[in-house]
């Protein structure tokens, strides 16, 4: 499998689209996370990202101490699509090219070559993570340096489970593009439906439960989006009223990590069982 | 390479459906140690089909196969052949070096070898270039290459002189002819006849899903013929059949074909010079690979509307 991996990593390394991806996510993180609100720091005018929220609770966002807010806080939907596009466009690929065939007549069997393919993936989700939270580390000192604001960071333990728990988010929809990849041997469908789902559905859902269905929230506390968004709630402890779209506490933070990991899981045995047992045609 | 004492490929009664469609119709195919055997067939005869299962791409409905000793598919099997089923399939934002940097990846071969088989086909001076950017010609040439990465014992080619001009076609020819003569064994399909008459020992060849000959190349074609250029030519065939009895003559394009031996052409010609018979054409001719493969997998209904 140590074969299969690498060959995934050599894949993914010299295939542009995968860069474009990471940069539209990190350019979108810095966008959101720090040009906007700094702008409204500076210029003292309202925008989305500062509206109604006192300057001094502006900087203080902005600070090396909330940089884990700025790294995960648009994981569970904007970077969540993206992650879930990697996962149907390396997958996907492979069908579409007819480069499955090619490799499945290589050496390793099924089961270790998707291994192999998704490990590659969950490799580059945490690349993806561990650039976006060094750009936002940089942004961070910064903005401190410029405003001469303090420099605390947060724990060591602290930005580990902000990490580790960030990295999961994408993990999961990452894996829920491989998945549709797999299950449509197809590169458009997964992504129309995997975006369409995150961007839209699943707000929409959660919408009508909680407006009209209430006794349904258990349903729609049980979905992929809302427990992407309460892991991330719970790993940053950030404030319902700073919280970006998608994040909040639908669910605690330990049902969110058990409910993720079981998507997660859910999504590798359906790959693998669909992998190994259909025609290459 | 160890030596198999079974057949590389052992195949009965396979059979493949898909839905109400039997695209493989208890097929029995056997490829002996070291020989170059042709899989020949129309479009849509079944061939791709077979060769996947062979590979391990797709699982046979019913039927026995056994590939080196294992199942299709097996790791252990696959490792040790080698194959390019249908067209080519690449990382197309890779280069043909990349591609096969891959491959090698997968199957767990030393780079050094990479270098071997891009020379081998040809292909070093164009290796750096993307595959996006290959010619058909050289695709196939890389196709090859993939292929033969594991120095396998067992070759499966699919239409490997697809889209090769005259001259990589005859240095595809003296490729698997090579591979031959090494000792390993290749299994080829291909709707070139002539290419196939001139590499392989022996063909199958399948139509409509079942296997319709499997025979060495020259038994499959049969003994030579007479062709007979006379008028009155009905006469002559009288004179002919009187002498070589009535199943050795027919009629084909306005000519007589006669089953004798080459070194009796002399007393033909003279037996139908002494019946007043006018001979304008009188030369030795072998069935053609094609000859016989058109005999095979042409319908009755085929045969009459092309005549």
């Amino acid at each position: 499998m140590l074969g299969s991996y690498r060959a995934e990593l050599l894949k993914l390394r010299k295939r542009s689209a995968v860069w474009v991806l990471f940069g539209a996510g990190l350019v979108l993180s810095l966008i959101f996370g720090y040009l906007l609100p700094y702008l409204g720091y500076v210029t003292g005018d309202e925008n989305p990202q500062t509206d109604g929220i006192p300057r001094s609770e502006v900087l203080r966002g902005l600070l090396p101490e909330r940089v884990m807010d700025n790294t995960i806080g648009g994981f569970p939907v904007f970077a969540g699509a993206l992650a879930l596009v990697l996962g149907a466009i390396v997958i996907g690929g492979e069908y579409t090219w007819g480069t499955l065939k090619t490799i499945l007549t290589q050496r390793p069997g099924r089961g270790a070559v998707l291994a192999g393919q998704l490990l590659g993936l969950l490799t580059m989700v945490a690349v993806w993570v561990l650039g976006i939270f060094v750009a936002s580390a940089l942004c961070s000192i910064g903005i401190a340096a410029t405003e001469s604001a303090p420099m605390n960071w947060p724990g060591p333990l602290d930005l580990l489970e902000g990490l580790a728990g960030g990295w999961l988010v994408l993990t999961m929809w990452c894996l829920a593009g491989a998945v549709l990849a797999v299950a449509f041997r197809n590169v458009a469908l997964p992504i129309g439906l995997g975006v369409v789902w995150i961007l839209g559905i699943e707000t929409l859902l959660a919408g009508v439960v909680s407006s009209l269905l209430p006794d349904l929230e258990f349903l729609s506390d049980a979905l992929p989006g809302a427990n992407a968004g309460a892991l991330v709630f719970s790993v940053t402890g950030m404030l319902a009223t700073d919280a970006p779209p998608g994040v909040r506490d639908a669910v605690g933070g330990e049902r969110a990590l058990l409910t993720l990991l079981g998507y997660a899981l859910a999504f590798v045995a359906l790959a693998l069982y669909t992998t190994r047992r259909r025609d290459i045609t | 390479m160890s030596e198999t004492a079974a057949p590389p490929v052992q195949v009965t009664g396979l059979t493949k459906r898909y839905g109400d469609t039997l695209a493989v119709d208890g097929v029995d195919l056997t490829v002996h140690p070291g020989e170059v055997y042709g899989f020949l067939g129309p479009n849509g005869a079944g061939k791709t089909t077979t060769l996947r299962i062979l590979t391990g791409l797709i699982a046979p409905t019913s039927g026995s196969v056994r590939v080196l000793g294992g199942s299709p598919g097996q790791p252990q099997v696959i490792a040790r052949t080698g194959s390019m089923i249908e067209s080519p399939a690449f990382y197309p934002y890779l280069s043909g070096l990349d591609n096969l940097r891959v491959l090698a990846e997968y199957a767990e071969v030393s780079r050094s070898r990479i270098q071997e088989v891009l020379r081998l086909v040809d292909l070093a001076d164009r290796a750096r270039d993307r595959f996006s950017t290959y010619s058909l010609g050289m695709k196939q040439r890389l196709g090859v290459a993939a292929a033969l990465l594991k120095d396998p014992e067992l070759v499966i080619l699919d239409e490997p002189t697809n889209g090769l001009d005259p001259a990589g076609m005859r240095d595809m020819r003296r490729l698997i002819r090579e591979l031959g003569a090494d000792g390993r064994t290749v299994l080829l399909s291909s709707h070139l006849l002539g290419e196939v008459q001139q590499i392989c020992d022996r063909v199958g060849i399948i139509n409509d899903g079942r296997m319709v000959a499997e025979h060495n190349v020259e038994e499959l074609r049969g003994q030579q013929e007479l062709v007979i250029r006379a008028a009155p030519l009905e006469s002559a065939r009288s004179v002919l059949n009187g002498v070589l009895g009535p199943d050795a003559v027919h009629l084909y394009d306005d000519t007589l074909r006669a089953k004798v031996a080459p070194d009796r052409a002399a007393e033909v010609n003279r037996l139908l010079v002494e019946a007043g018979i006018a001979v304008s054409e009188l030369r030795n001719t072998e069935r053609e690979l094609e000859d016989v493969f058109f005999e095979l997998t042409t319908s009755e209904e085929e045969k009459a509307h092309a005549g």
